[in-house]
């Protein structure tokens, strides 16, 4: 589990955002491997929320500060502004409530750093006009066995945003663990946003 | 991890105090006595000691038996021990018998120095801050400038909470389990009644064993610990095989097991101590002191938490545990926190759970002895 998260492209990304002593809440924290390298890295201040059991023990035993809880609730319990950064890591395609987390995020954080698989990525492509869903590294399950429940594009997540006057502040995009410099929605499998509100 | 049997013989001790105890209803304790067990050692420099805070009927005898009563196994053994999640091995824990209990620390049953007769009721209302100097108080006797943890289900999770506050620089781990950060008023309306059917028995306005009261007291917190769906589980509308019909003998058997628990309970609790722990419940409110504010009041902790609460517990409910979290978090002190699914309602802290034992194992492993 730990190894997977570690070699996971944006945790470089979200360690180059955030700020020493910040106050950084990461939604879906898992075993705590991001907020354990933010706060050895970057000496931030990390809370995480999790809901499956094992992966509160893991957090726990990794010494994080982890909150059992269904993100699918919102984030009622936070205060608004309380933290700098709210970050959902490889988890928003995997929630119902798709427009609520997001301003949830952007309520009780003054940045939103969200990163999901992009089902645009020229691979993901392929396989459908070959007639098959598609498998990858970034989507990595089969259709009938897999955790996602929203499946968007770079160039959809723009929109969604656009949409409701959040503002990106900052998109990088990978591929194999490398970032990707132009068609971002064709060659990158993976992206991770800085969102935030109009000032 | 070594031995799971258990931590073997233990054996109560008592210490005395001489000093007056100024107490929250302003009245004064002349000296008094705690009695309580030690397991495991005490290092060097005193920094590895783990306090156990009991609830309401418990008491200073966590965890192992007596050399001449093999029978009587502490309440917590199932937690503590070499090797058990609260692990002897590397801690040297505490349990003590709180102020005004039954169990041998100075309580009801004592002797007024002033009348030279058993307190008894006139035994003062005593409080979680008043419990808390009062278990200073021994810390200071055992050597102990700090504890590595304070601990507690329910009423003793409000002490393990307290120590927080009251004395910051004297704790570094607390774990709250099925606590609450005070009473709601269906909690206390709980309290209410079982008091009553204690101070109304007739026997004990006569200056005796209120039995009757003491069962139904019973009877009724007994049916607060548990859950709808445990209860349906064990009893369901389960009947005895030799119960009369269209009387109102013992025939469920729920009703069975009430009585049953109402009956033990009356025989060796008492009225007195049972008045004044309900009390201690109700009055517990760090908020209070801090206009209502559950932030400022535990602003001043140094300690980090682990929280824990129960899904089907429904007298501290889970939604009471998040919000003692949700003002750590606000504070930006350190809290982790876990849910634990049982059906066990309340109790489920008594209980042996593999999840719950985990959590609590994991976090203590990250706590420096």
């Amino acid at each position: 589990m730990t190894d997977f998260a570690l070699t996971r492209p944006d945790f470089d990304v979200i360690a180059g955002w955030v700020q020493p002593g910040e106050r950084v809440l990461d939604l879906g924290c898992g075993d705590g491997s991001l907020l354990r390298r933010l706060i050895e890295t970057r000496g931030v201040l990390g809370w995480g929320v999790e809901i499956d059991d094992a992966k509160v023990l893991a957090a726990i035993s990794n010494g994080i500060n982890v909150i059992q809880g269904d993100l699918e609730g919102g984030l009622k319990d936070f205060e608004d502004g309380a933290f700098q950064h709210v970050i959902l890591s490889q988890t928003l395609q995997a929630m119902r409530h798709t427009e609520d987390i997001v301003n949830e995020m952007l309520r009780v954080g003054r940045e939103a750093v969200v990163s999901f698989p992009n089902f645009g990525y020229w691979k993901h492509r392929q396989a459908i006009l070959n007639g098959r869903m598609p498998v990858s590294e970034s989507l990595p399950h089969q259709w009938y066995d897999s955790p996602n429940l929203r499946f968007f594009t770079i160039a959809d997540f723009d929109a969604f945003c656009a949409e409701r006057g959040i503002v990106v502040r900052e998109r990088k995009v990978f591929d194999e663990g490398r970032e990707i410099a132009e068609e971002h929605n064709f060659l990158g499998s993976t992206a991770v946003y800085r969102l935030g509100r109009a000032r | 991890m070594s031995n799971q049997q258990g931590i073997g013989e233990v054996r109560p001790e008592r210490a005395r105090f001489d000093a007056p105890l100024p107490l929250a209803s302003g009245g004064t304790l002349p000296g008094f006595e705690l009695v309580y067990e030690t397991y495991g050692k005490l290092d060097a420099a005193g920094s590895n000691a783990i306090l156990i805070c009991h609830a309401l009927s418990g008491h200073h005898h966590v965890a192992g038996h007596y050399a001449d009563e093999p029978g009587n196994v502490g309440w917590w053994d199932n937690m503590i021990g070499p090797g058990k999640p609260i692990d002897t091995d590397r801690f040297f824990v505490v349990g003590v018998n709180n102020l005004g209990g039954c169990h041998g620390s100075t309580g009801p049953a004592s002797i007024n120095p002033a009348t030279g007769k058993a307190w008894g009721a006139d035994f003062p209302v005593v409080t979680v801050p008043d419990w808390v100097n009062a278990q200073a108080r021994l810390a200071d006797h055992l050597g102990i400038a700090q504890w590595a943890a304070t601990v507690g289900g329910s009423l003793g999770g409000m002490q393990a909470m307290q120590w927080t506050m009251q004395f910051p620089e004297r704790v570094r781990h607390a774990l709250v389990i099925a606590a609450a950060p005070n009473l709601t008023a269906e909690n206390i309306a709980f309290n209410e009644v079982a008091r009553q059917a204690i101070l109304t028995d007739a026997e004990y306005q006569a200056g005796r064993r209120p039995v009757t009261g003491l069962r139904l007291a019973r009877m009724l917190g007994h049916i607060t610990y548990l859950s709808d769906d445990q209860m349906a589980e064990k009893f369901g509308r389960k009947r005895r095989a030799d119960a009369g019909r269209y009387g109102f003998g013992v025939e469920f058997e729920v009703e069975s097991y009430l009585n049953y628990q109402g009956d033990k309970f009356a025989e060796w609790f008492d009225a007195d101590t049972y008045l004044r722990m309900t009390k201690a419940l109700d009055y517990f409110d760090p908020a209070g002191e801090c206009g209502g504010n559950l932030q400022a009041a535990l602003a001043r902790a140094r300690a980090k938490f682990l929280v824990v609460s129960f899904s089907t517990d429904w007298r501290f409910s889970p939604g009471r545990s998040r919000e003692i979290v949700d003002a750590l978090v606000h504070n930006g002190q350190d809290v982790a926190y876990a849910e634990i699914k049982s059906v066990h309602g309340h109790d489920s802290f008594l209980m042996q759970d593999a999840h719950y034992h985990a959590i609590m194992r994991a976090y203590l492993d990250g706590v420096s002895p």
